[in-house]
């Protein structure tokens, strides 16, 4: 489960304060499917930051499964990112000239306890196969498509067993057919293995698949209201 | 992370851009190559160089007698008579762990006839049983003296090999008779060419005979140091003629408590001896040879504290080391260009880690937002440093290794390999890697994830 009590973000650029996120409370249960929209500079990049540990508050509460991620360090933030969340992101984010199987395999390396070499490959084979990628799976992200990519970096977000699944615009640089289907795959995830799916978007249509749509204008939450009267109050 | 992962991991990574990672090791292989092969020829070099001055009897100490001063005019060194034949035993008795041989010195000159030729040799030097092992002469032809025809004044010499070549050209001299003074010696061997000493000497040209038979029987012709140069009035008058011709067995080494320097009747002449000649165990180091001689001689000649030494000892030791020493500096200096060319290949890892951290700097931000933390990164990139450094390493020490063989084969040069020198270029090349590879791993592990994720 996911709170967040009155959280705030403030960028110092220079000599000015830049306030980000202006105190943000949100509470999102386990097995949600969220989208988490707004337009650019409403802050949903920065909160995406913050929900995925890789930053910490200027201020407020962020208690993950109860407790407070603020005051974590470096290190057992990056201890709780591997364990507790997958993320997906827009431009994929595989490693170059290595396999697809490499690349789903690599989170698991960072684990703690570690985890055994065979166990780790025996689910990275278990999650290809389940993206439909076991033909595939010795070919280096440039062989493969854009959908594909986004397939693998999918697969990579679950080597680690997460609780939540972060996407970053997941289908912004696919076409709409591909974006669909991996739309439908974390759909899917999210029925059936019960894993909080969060995707942070500008697109309606993505949103549009999810149960739940956070709207996010100016740094604060317009949560219930509609995508067009967001659309107008941003104008 | 464990270490196969993180191996593999960096090995993955190396080998997505295997040219660059070729380039970047070249660097570290010349620089490893050239410092195994100059190792390897230099410690080659200075091989031979101390073989060849220790054939030159180098690894030996000399004991002189003191000069002496007489009506305020000094002689030079050895110009006492004050060493007998008896402090050589004394010597190699009393100095065991330190000294191998010992031997009495005794030298005269003059004239040698064969048949009708003559020839004045450069040198008649006599010594004991051990005189050659200790000087390292070898004998080609025949066999050397025996200790008993030491303590027998026999009348046999050994040749050098420029004598056997002026004498007997062509003719076997073995069992030759050459007179030396008017008495009749056996040629019993011929000694194996050394060529000329450092000085420029014909070492060759020389005759070696027992130092028994050089006093007892070419008493006559002691014109050197101990007797001629002394001055000291008793070390000629107690010569009785009888001595010159005597076959009969004396007593060469008399018993320690004889006193030096009474005017008591002893046959002086057969008992003292020019010099000593010492060979030492550690032919690097021969003061403690020569402190553990110094309390040996010391006792043997009963010298009460505070009574300055009646000889000296010279350390031909110092020599050795000064050439060797010479040969050392070369290949010292010659090592710390290739350790500079190390340093320029250790500068190039670090530039194409620095090269690899910026154009990684996604996959850095990639690898923090699932869970490395910040140590994880400095590992990995560390880790790939010294990867490519040790494997520089070891096609370096192979190249190396080759080339001096190469080298040595076209030029004759000698070489030894040293698995030490090996084992310190992969410890060097490591240590590069970790030196040179630390501040980009530094860098890497200092990115900010978010940042780095959305570097372009």
């Amino acid at each position: 489960m996911i709170e967040l009590r009155n959280l705030t973000k403030v960028y110092h650029v220079g000599e000015l304060d830049l306030p980000v996120l202006k105190g943000i409370s949100l509470r999102i249960e386990d097995g949600e499917f969220v989208s988490l929209t707004g337009a650019s500079g409403s802050g949903k990049s920065t909160l995406m930051n913050l929900l995925g540990c890789l930053d910490h508050p200027s201020g407020g509460e962020y208690l993950l499964d109860g407790h407070n991620v603020a005051q974590l360090n470096a290190d057992e933030r990056a201890r709780l990112r591997n364990k507790r969340i997958g993320f997906v992101f827009q431009n994929f984010n595989l490693l170059p000239r290595t396999s697809a199987l490499e690349n789903v395999m690599m989170p698991a390396y960072y684990c703690h306890p570690r985890r055994p070499g065979n166990e780790i490959r025996r689910r990275a084979l278990e999650l290809i196969r389940m993206v439909g990628l076991e033909e595939r799976m010795h070919h280096t992200p440039a062989q493969l498509s854009g959908g594909q990519q986004q397939r693998v970096a999918i697969a990579r977000s679950l080597i680690n067993n997460p609780g939540i699944l972060l996407a970053d615009e997941p289908t912004g640089n696919l076409d709409s057919t591909t974006s669909v289907e991996v739309m439908n795959m974390f759909r899917d995830l999210n029925r059936r293995s019960g894993i909080t799916v969060i995707i942070v978007t500008h697109d309606r249509k993505t949103a549009a698949f999810t149960d739940r749509a956070i709207n996010m204008v100016d740094g604060l939450i317009a949560e219930g209201v509609s995508d067009e009267l967001s659309a107008n109050l941003v104008k | 992370m464990n270490l196969a992962q993180l191996l593999l991991t960096c090995l993955l990574a190396l080998v997505r851009n295997p040219m660059r990672a070729a380039l970047t090791v070249l660097g570290i292989v010349i620089g490893i190559a050239a410092v195994v092969a100059i190792m390897e020829i230099g410690k080659g070099s200075s091989q031979q160089i101390r073989q060849s001055i220790a054939s030159l009897g180098a690894n030996t100490v000399n004991v002189m007698g003191a000069s002496v001063r007489t009506n305020g005019v000094a002689s030079g060194m050895g110009g006492r008579a004050s060493l007998f034949a008896s402090d050589a035993q004394v010597i190699m008795s009393e100095c065991r762990n330190t000294v191998e041989l010992a031997s009495p010195v005794v030298r005269t000159s003059g004239q040698i006839i064969v048949g009708n030729t003559n020839w004045s040799p450069n040198s008649i030097i006599g010594g004991n049983e051990h005189y050659l092992a200790i000087e390292g002469w070898e004998v080609a032809q025949g066999s050397p003296f025996s200790a008993e025809q030491v303590n027998n004044s026999a009348r046999v010499c050994l040749i050098g090999n420029t004598i056997a070549t002026k004498l007997f050209a062509g003719k076997d001299p073995i069992g030759q008779e050459v007179r030396i003074k008017d008495v009749v010696f056996n040629i019993i061997g011929v000694l194996a060419p050394k060529g000329a000493d450092m000085m420029g000497n014909d070492k060759d040209d020389c005759l070696i005979l027992p130092w028994t038979s050089i006093r007892t029987r070419l008493a006559g012709a002691g014109g050197t140091a101990a007797i001629g140069k002394a001055g000291a009035s008793n070390s000629t008058s107690s010569v009785s003629s009888t001595d010159t011709f005597s076959t009969s067995a004396v007593s060469f080494y008399p018993g320690c408590d004889v006193q030096p320097y009474t005017n008591a009747p002893h046959p002086l002449r057969t008992r003292t001896v020019d010099s000593l000649i010492v060979r030492i165990r550690d032919s690097e180091n021969a003061n403690p040879a020569m402190d553990e001689m110094t309390t040996a001689l010391r006792r043997a000649h009963r010298l009460e504290p505070g009574v300055l030494d009646d000889f000296e000892l010279r350390d031909r030791a110092q020599f050795s080391k000064m050439v060797t020493g010479t040969s050392e500096t070369m290949s010292n200096l010659l090592l710390a260009v290739a350790l500079i060319s190390l340093i320029v290949g250790g500068v190039g890892i670090m530039n194409i880690m620095m090269v690899s951290v910026t154009e990684r700097t996604r996959e850095i931000g990639l690898r923090m937002a699932v869970g490395a933390r910040p140590r994880d990164i400095m590992f990995q990139f560390l880790t790939e440093a010294v990867l490519l450094c040790l494997a520089g390493g070891v096609l370096g020490i192979i190249i190396g290794h080759v080339s001096s063989g190469v080298v040595s084969s076209m030029f004759g040069w000698p070489i030894a390999t040293s698995p030490g020198a090996m084992m310190l270029s992969v410890t060097v090349a490591a240590g590069i890697g970790i030196i040179f590879g630390w501040y980009p791993a530094f860098k890497a592990s200092r990115l900010d994830p978010i940042d780095a994720l959305h570097h372009e």
